[in-house]
């Protein structure tokens, strides 16, 4: 327990996906000047990276590593993301109308999100199958957790008076190299907890 | 001499880092040291001109509906076998680089190129196209990576330049750094080329989903910059 708790606290504020693996960084820049496009995009992001996950590390464990396929991982992972994504777009739209109409624009940006495909590549090194779906959650919820801060830094930014050449992406890079500074802070700070 | 052109305008013009704002994810993490962006900017290339080549050649061939997996099936390949060239052939380059190897697949240049040009010129253009690209990647990262590794860590491409009397600046070389320095380019960009950028929107431009979303992300946050 202490483990997982380890790894999920870890995976949210020090490694943190977006401000210190830098995976994730399109939608982060993106999505995030209102916080309601940031809160769906990051709920989008968190299921699609735990249910990835719970389908690309069975696949690996008992049919690519059994058969030495180790190698067809980016190639398998991806296509199973690709088909994963749509299923559930093609099901929500379906079944459940209001989440398709809270998350379901976002769903086709998630296939090419960097972080999703990130995180079941990273998973494969776990050795437990728990392990890797903490993890998955963890990436996810530090996605909502920096997504969310950073869109109400840009609300700031956007009421402040920045001179020509750093409005818009410009502006929004250097003030989200503040908030991953900030994230610095954070080290340490889980080996003192649970270490 | 069109092939020039298709070749010049990834570097300077279309770059697609500093203009495009396309790639930003690998852009960020392997620039700590000028040789891996080289490495990446290389490996990238490698997969762009390949991919290119080969959806150019199917583009009759792949039906229009599923040509999105198809293109990254056809991506991915390149990876995997990138992957086993640099494991054997530059094993240190491949340590570095790491999972961000792997994530060349969903790089959005390649998807993108695939998607606005590949699927709609011929081979010899789409190669042109994919080297200017590929290289414009390579430059951008490479002038990224100077500068953090010369301010970070005090070296450039490995050669010691502090000489055992200057401390370098810690800072550039972690993922804030990478952010500021990040930030500052595009600035400087925006500025030399008019302010073309102030309107981009991130990643919207040449987004490859742009055809998925079917602009229905429009007005919810991807248009919205």
């Amino acid at each position: 327990m202490k483990e997982l708790l380890a790894i999920l606290f870890s995976a949210i504020l020090v490694d943190n996906f977006v401000l210190s693996k830098f995976m994730g960084i399109c939608p982060f820049i993106g999505v995030s000047k209102k916080t309601e496009s940031a809160m769906g995009m990051s709920v989008a992001v968190t299921f699609v990276m735990v249910l990835s996950t719970a389908l690309t590390y069975p696949i690996y464990k008992f049919i690519l590593v059994p058969n030495g396929l180790e190698y067809l991982n980016t190639m398998a992972f991806i296509l199973i993301i690709a088909l994963f994504v749509q299923l559930v777009e093609i099901l929500i739209r379906r079944f459940l109308p209001p989440l398709y109409k809270a998350l379901g624009i976002y769903l086709p940006l998630i296939t090419t999100n960097c972080a999703v495909l990130g995180v079941t590549l990273l998973n494969i090194e776990y050795k437990q199958f728990g392990q890797a779906l903490v993890n998955a959650l963890g990436a996810g919820l530090g996605f909502t957790l920096a997504l969310l801060l950073f869109s109400g830094v840009r609300e700031r930014i956007d009421a402040a008076d920045v001179p020509k050449m750093f409005k818009g992406v410009p502006s929004a890079l250097v003030a989200a190299g503040i908030v991953a500074a900030s994230f610095v802070g954070f080290g340490g700070l889980v080996e003192n907890l649970f270490g | 001499m069109s092939w020039t052109k298709e070749f010049l305008k990834g570097l300077v013009k279309e770059n697609p880092v500093l203009v495009m704002l396309l790639g930003t994810c690998p852009t960020l993490a392997v620039t700590t040291m000028a040789q891996n962006g080289l490495g990446m900017g290389l490996a990238t290339t490698f997969v762009l001109v390949g991919s290119s080549v080969v959806i150019s050649l199917l583009k009759k061939v792949i039906p229009g509906q599923v040509r999105l997996p198809a293109y990254i099936v056809i991506i991915a390949g390149f990876v995997t076998l990138v992957s086993f060239l640099l494991q054997v052939y530059v094993p240190d380059l491949y340590g570095a680089l790491g999972v961000f190897l792997s994530l060349i697949t969903v790089n959005c240049i390649i998807l993108g190129r695939a998607e606005a040009f590949a699927s709609k010129n011929t081979v010899a253009a789409s190669v042109a196209d994919g080297l200017g690209m590929g290289f414009g990647f390579t430059l951008a990262l490479v002038a990224i990576g100077s500068i953090r590794e010369i301010l970070g860590s005090g070296s450039w491409f490995g050669l010691d330049l502090t000489f055992g009397v200057l401390e370098p600046i810690r800072l550039f070389a972690t993922p804030a750094g990478g952010f500021m320095v990040f930030g500052l380019m595009v600035a400087l960009v925006n500025k030399l080329s008019g302010y073309q950028i102030s309107k981009k929107k991130m990643g919207c431009d040449g987004c490859p989903s742009q055809s998925a979303c079917g602009g229905s992300c429009e007005g919810e946050g991807c248009a919205e910059q």
